[in-house]
């Protein structure tokens, strides 16, 4: 797990997806509001997540950042 | 006046600029239905539509002066591109300008506002501006791979973001912020469908119930089909003129009271606040300080209803509605064709169609019919002004349009 984490800002969870995307779908994607500032869209792995949720990044797959729910111990 | 760095200072010059400019009027319109034709191709739809409206306009093609024309991807969805020549010399004219304008959802708003400024400003008298999309040979994943080609490919659209997507986050953070619920955003999709069931030209001409628009198959959560625009094909036109050339053509001319065009960030994750639309906001303060109006004076609207959270944002926007508020001031009813404001008598986006090229053109053409008193069996009583609100992508392109025969 990177260092990168921050605060699910939207989410959705796409079932009608593009050409590329179909065979992935149904997925989630959301807006991430970073601690280190600024916003990304990546992919929500695992657990579904909500507005203010706090997730951490996970992987970056193909360019793409991808986010898990940061669970407190 | 010059600035530190010794170059004019164009700002001084702007207050000015609108002294200038002449009377513009719609002397003419034209439309094809909209809908899903397989035997139709992008050239004989946006060709019937210029037909219509030269017809219309009482003006043969040797009178126009220039030609704009408003078309998102003829490219991707149909293999033809250098599309305002093709279409222009089709209708017989030739020689002159002929410009194809592309800003996503509001090519053809912008096609508009370039038309327009065109007559203003002396450059041209006579203008045909017309907007078409063929989209139903391609299956729907497809499609919706050429849309997302609007949003930023090298960020949102990499990660798997569609149009319904991108406003389905809308949604959800609107919801979150304001408390709109699911029933507001189903509420825009059961008033343009009763509108667009009394519209001869719409894709979808059938009513649906509340429980029918909740209960729609899954696109993008929260959204689902029923929050979604069409699929379609078709074209629109119109035909301009400075006001003192009107009465060679019409009895019936429109006057373009106001019109702006804004712009903004096409990520949607560039934006600080998602929940509005900057540039529908500029646009529309400007329309309204052009026409010398407010949200109050304008009596009916075409919205761009690409999705129902759009609309409900674009009532907030305008000024229509406190903002928070448009998706209760929906379901109260205030925007039904019976209500104070009716919005989307055409049936909107939601059923009438969007042929996304032809979109913009086409919320003129309605508007038109509203104040010509020729809107059918969908007219309504007060119709001396009205407003059209033409929005590109998740927001990065609006213009809106003040027309009046008052």
């Amino acid at each position: 797990m990177s260092d990168e984490t921050g605060t699910v800002y939207t989410e959705t969870v796409v079932y009608s997806a593009t050409e590329a995307f179909t065979p992935e779908a149904p997925y989630q994607l959301a807006i991430v509001a970073l601690n280190s500032g600024g916003r990304v869209t990546g992919r929500i792995l695992g657990d579904r997540v909500r507005i203010d949720d706090r997730v951490a990044q996970v992987e970056v797959r193909g360019g793409v950042p991808c986010f898990s729910v940061l669970r407190t111990p | 006046m010059r600035s530190k760095s010794g170059c004019a200072n164009w700002k001084t010059a702007e207050p000015n600029k609108l002294t200038i400019m002449r009377p513009v009027v719609v002397i003419g319109i034209g439309k094809t239905p909209f809908g899903a034709f397989a035997d139709r191709d992008l050239r004989s739809l946006a060709v019937e539509a210029g037909r219509k409206c030269l017809q219309n306009g009482h003006a043969s093609p040797s009178l126009v002066d220039a030609f704009f024309l408003g078309n998102f991807a003829g490219p991707s969805f149909v293999g033809q591109n250098h599309l305002a020549p093709y279409v222009s010399t089709a209708l017989g004219i030739y020689g002159v300008p002929a410009t194809r304008v592309e800003a996503a959802c509001a090519s053809s708003g912008s096609a508009f506002f370039h038309a327009y400024n065109g007559v203003a400003s002396g450059a041209f008298d006579i203008v045909l501006v017309a907007g078409v999309e063929k989209m139903t040979s391609q299956p729907t994943p497809k499609v919706t791979e050429i849309l997302a080609a609007a949003g930023d490919c090298a960020g949102e659209i990499k990660a798997g973001s569609t149009f319904a997507s991108l406003f389905a986050m809308i949604a959800r953070r609107h919801m979150h912020q304001f408390g709109t619920r699911r029933e507001h955003l189903a509420a825009v999709a059961v008033k343009n469908h009763a509108n667009g069931a009394l519209n001869p030209d719409a894709h979808m001409r059938k009513t649906i119930t509340l429980e029918q628009a909740m209960a729609g198959k899954p696109i993008a959560d929260p959204l689902n089909l029923y929050d979604c625009s069409l699929i379609s094909d078709g074209a629109a036109a119109v035909l301009l003129s400075p006001a003192e050339r009107a009465a060679e053509f019409t009895d019936k001319p429109v006057r373009v009271l106001g019109i702006a065009q804004a712009s903004d960030f096409v990520a949607l994750d560039q934006k600080p606040d998602i929940t509005t639309f900057p540039a529908v906001r500029r646009a529309s303060e400007k329309a309204y300080r052009m026409a010398g109006v407010g949200p109050a004076d304008v009596q009916f609207a075409e919205l761009h209803d690409c999705f129902t959270i759009a609309e409900i944002i674009a009532l907030e926007d305008l000024g229509f509605a406190p903002r928070g508020e448009g998706g209760p001031y929906t379901a109260e009813g205030h925007t039904a064709r019976t209500g104070e404001r009716p919005i989307n008598t055409s049936g909107g986006l939601k059923s009438k169609g969007h042929p996304v090229g032809a979109t913009g053109v086409a919320q003129i053409c309605d508007l038109v019919l509203q104040l010509r008193c020729e809107a059918g069996e969908r007219q309504i009583p007060r119709h001396s002004l009205g407003l059209a609100q033409n929005l590109g992508g998740s927001g990065a392109t609006c213009v809106v349009t003040i027309l009046g025969t008052i």
